[in-house]
């Protein structure tokens, strides 16, 4: 067996936890909890930067592990949990449905995605091959947890952690990307959350409620 | 100069009306600030004309035949709307279907709009175009939203959804471009997504991971362009938001997500030698050729049908730039032309017949022809000319991308016909009452001001007629660059 060096072992540790974090989202009921895993998961990335930074001394990293840090660990989270509590959802949870059969499918989620980042991992020559398949996995099992949710709060946390698997990717293959673009990227997310908060507003005025089988009404008639 | 005046002024646009935007005079100046962009594009055109392709702000900005035409047409467009969009949302102030402060977010919005989908056409820059992408949702989902009906908090959400979750994974094809790039030209920096550099040594970079980048890639801005069956939030938001909102999303939006898709295909084909790129857009194509005809029987709001009637074009002109080719390039270039122009004069009547009539739905519009003549012959030509008959420019670009199919892709030519043969019958079956039906109303005392739709569908005519020489030297210049299969 290969021997790993500490930091390799610390970034697969961040990636695992990544992974681990996303099917601790796709079972939890509790909106005010997703929001916690969400800013754990973002607090994760964090570490992941850093480390990345640190090993190889490029500069941008460190400011986009700030970066990380400042928006997804502390005014996003925050931001949420403002809404929530105006919106008074704070004891929201979720019925959800055969959580062992969610599981199963996200099982099979990861083995495809692994599949899917092999020609990826072939090409880069970083020394974080496994974290790339960890990274499609992240975006995912997101993907597979907005498809089961029906209150909007929820979908909306899953949304945000398919950007963190995004960013994980971009990290662990090109160690990030262009500043501009990263700065452009957490500019959209940032608006996009504070649009939301403005839809709620409106969704619960109409409905009294954020649940979204409100929102199906406008299909095609007959 | 023209360029930083061209991204400037929608924003300062858009800062001025976040202030002032609720103000009597608010239309006359959003109306002021779309004309001062399109001055804009039209000096950038002249510019590019004059001295060919540029490269601005240290290679940020990118400017070449085939997206200057289509800032030159985004800025019209924005124009024609935004004069449209005066005294009709004056109208709808006046009915209480809104209040003051609404409307300055629509105008505010609507500047920004412009902004994201300028910066998106201009930018060299593969991941600012995702930025500017985003962007562009980011700022109509509220006006979507505008009337705070049911039906338009779900048109919103699902927008906001689905094109949310789709732009994500065009992001991750950004990333993934960028891995394959980093590895050819080596800084791990800005250059690896510039465009014009990934352009340079497309044929060195990795073809596995640009495949998978592609596909990515086509997903997420397919969604936007409204391929079937990545079309749902489509026919919602152009059928729930405001009827000029309705104009620019089908006229322009789609346009814009249209060129970032056959951007990344330049890139993609020119590393896969293969058909993969080709196939995957001509399939996406003719399947939402061949589902959006089917759909449009089954449609009962005059501002859904024309909805479907995009995800049709956007098809037709997905699959042309599947064939690849000078000519079914040249083709699809003025099918996005023509299209945009026609789509947009008839949203602007649709709103005009709805208002008028007080309903959308189309079994409630009766005898346009009675209640208003201009109206009732505006939406009438308009769908004329929609559906390819001659000499309307629609009916020279299907009729080449027909002839083009027969050449290359004989298989695809009777899905194609047929699906044009069910459109047209569908909506003419649609149009014909609304517009010449018995109506027990009464004449309209004022004739409504329908100059953008008639301007509009003047150049849709005249490009049915006769192509001046510089524009077929510029659509030929562009269906060179983005090449062959």
């Amino acid at each position: 067996m290969t021997h790993l060096s500490l930091y390799q072992q610390l970034l697969d540790a961040c990636a695992a936890l990544l992974l681990l974090l996303s099917f601790a989202m796709l079972s939890q009921r509790r909106v005010v909890t997703l929001v916690n895993l969400y800013a754990v998961q973002g607090a994760v990335l964090a570490a992941a930067t850093l480390l990345l930074a640190w090993r190889t001394g490029e500069g941008h990293l460190y400011l986009s592990a700030a970066l990380t840090l400042a928006l997804k660990v502390a005014l996003l989270p925050w931001l949420l949990h403002r809404l929530i509590r105006r919106l008074e959802v704070y004891w929201d949870t979720e019925p959800l449905l055969n959580v062992s059969g969610t599981m199963l499918v996200g099982l099979v989620v990861v083995v495809f995605a692994f599949a899917l980042a092999q020609p990826i991992t072939r090409v880069t020559s970083t020394a974080t091959r496994s974290a790339i398949g960890i990274a499609v996995s992240v975006v995912l099992l997101a993907f597979l947890m907005m498809i089961t949710r029906r209150k909007a709060m929820s979908q909306v946390v899953g949304f945000l952690s398919m950007e963190n698997g995004v960013f994980f990717g971009a990290m662990s293959a090109s160690y990030g990307m262009p500043m501009v673009v990263e700065l452009g990227v957490a500019l959209d997310v940032l608006v996009a959350v504070l649009v939301l908060g403005v839809f709620f507003f409106q969704i619960r005025e109409r409905f009294e409620s954020l649940d979204l089988h409100h929102l199906e009404s406008l299909k095609e008639h007959e | 100069m023209e360029l930083l005046l061209l991204l400037t002024l929608p924003v300062a646009g858009a800062a001025v009306l976040g202030v002032i935007g609720a103000d009597r005079r608010a239309p006359e100046i959003n109306a002021l600030f779309s004309l001062g962009t399109f001055l804009a594009a039209c000096a950038l055109v002249v510019r590019v004309i004059r001295h060919g392709d540029l490269l601005l702000g240290s290679e940020q900005f990118f400017i070449d035949p085939f997206n200057v035409f289509l800032v030159a047409l985004t800025a019209f467009v924005g124009l024609t709307t935004s004069l449209f969009s005066r005294p009709y949302m004056r109208v709808e102030l006046e009915h209480g279907r809104l209040t003051a402060g609404r409307l300055r977010l629509y105008h505010s919005m609507y500047q920004l709009f412009m902004f994201t989908m300028l910066l998106a056409l201009t930018t060299n820059n593969m991941g600012l175009m995702w930025v500017a992408m985003e962007g562009a949702t980011l700022s109509t989902v509220l006006l979507v939203t505008l009337y705070r009906t049911p039906g338009s908090l779900e048109a919103g959400w699902k927008y906001f959804i689905l094109c949310g979750v789709g732009i994500a994974q065009a992001l991750f094809g950004t990333i993934l471009l960028y891995v394959a790039a980093g590895k050819v030209l080596g800084a791990q920096g800005m250059t690896a997504l510039l465009w014009t550099h990934l352009d340079a040594v497309k044929g060195q970079l990795e073809p596995t991971v640009l495949a998978l980048a592609f596909v990515f890639l086509l997903i997420g801005y397919g969604t936007k362009v409204g391929l079937v069956p990545l079309h749902s939030w489509l026919p919602d938001a152009h059928a729930e938001g405001p009827t000029p909102i309705s104009a620019v999303l089908s006229g322009l939006l789609l346009n814009v997500a249209l060129y970032a898709v056959v951007r990344s295909k330049v890139l993609v084909a020119g590393s896969l030698h293969s058909e993969l790129p080709s196939m995957m857009l001509m399939g996406f194509g003719l399947l939402s050729v061949v589902l959006a005809s089917l759909l449009l029987w089954r449609q009962r709001d005059i501002k859904r049908l024309f909805a479907y009637s995009s995800i049709e074009h956007m098809g037709i002109a997905t699959f042309a730039f599947g064939m690849g080719g000078p000519i079914a390039n040249f083709a699809a270039l003025l099918h996005m032309t023509v299209h945009s122009l026609t789509k947009s004069s008839i949203f602007f009547t649709a709103g005009h017949a709805a208002q008028k009539t007080g309903t959308q739905l189309i079994d409630g519009i009766r005898g346009l022809i009675t209640l208003s003549p201009s109206v009732g012959w505006g939406l009438m030509l308009g769908s004329l000319a929609i559906l390819g008959v001659p000499p309307f420019g629609v009916f020279t670009s299907e009729f080449l991308i027909l002839t083009t199919a027969m050449r290359t892709q004989p298989w695809a030519t009777p899905i194609l016909l047929a699906g044009l043969a069910v459109a047209f019958a569908a909506i003419f079956s649609k149009v014909q009452p609304m517009v010449f039906g018995e109506t027990t109303g009464r004449r309209l005392p004022h004739p409504p001001a329908l100059l953008p739709v008639f301007a509009h569908l003047a150049i849709v005519l005249l490009l049915g007629l006769y192509i001046p020489p510089y524009l077929a030297d510029w659509y030929r210049a562009a269906a060179h660059l983005i090449g062959g299969p």
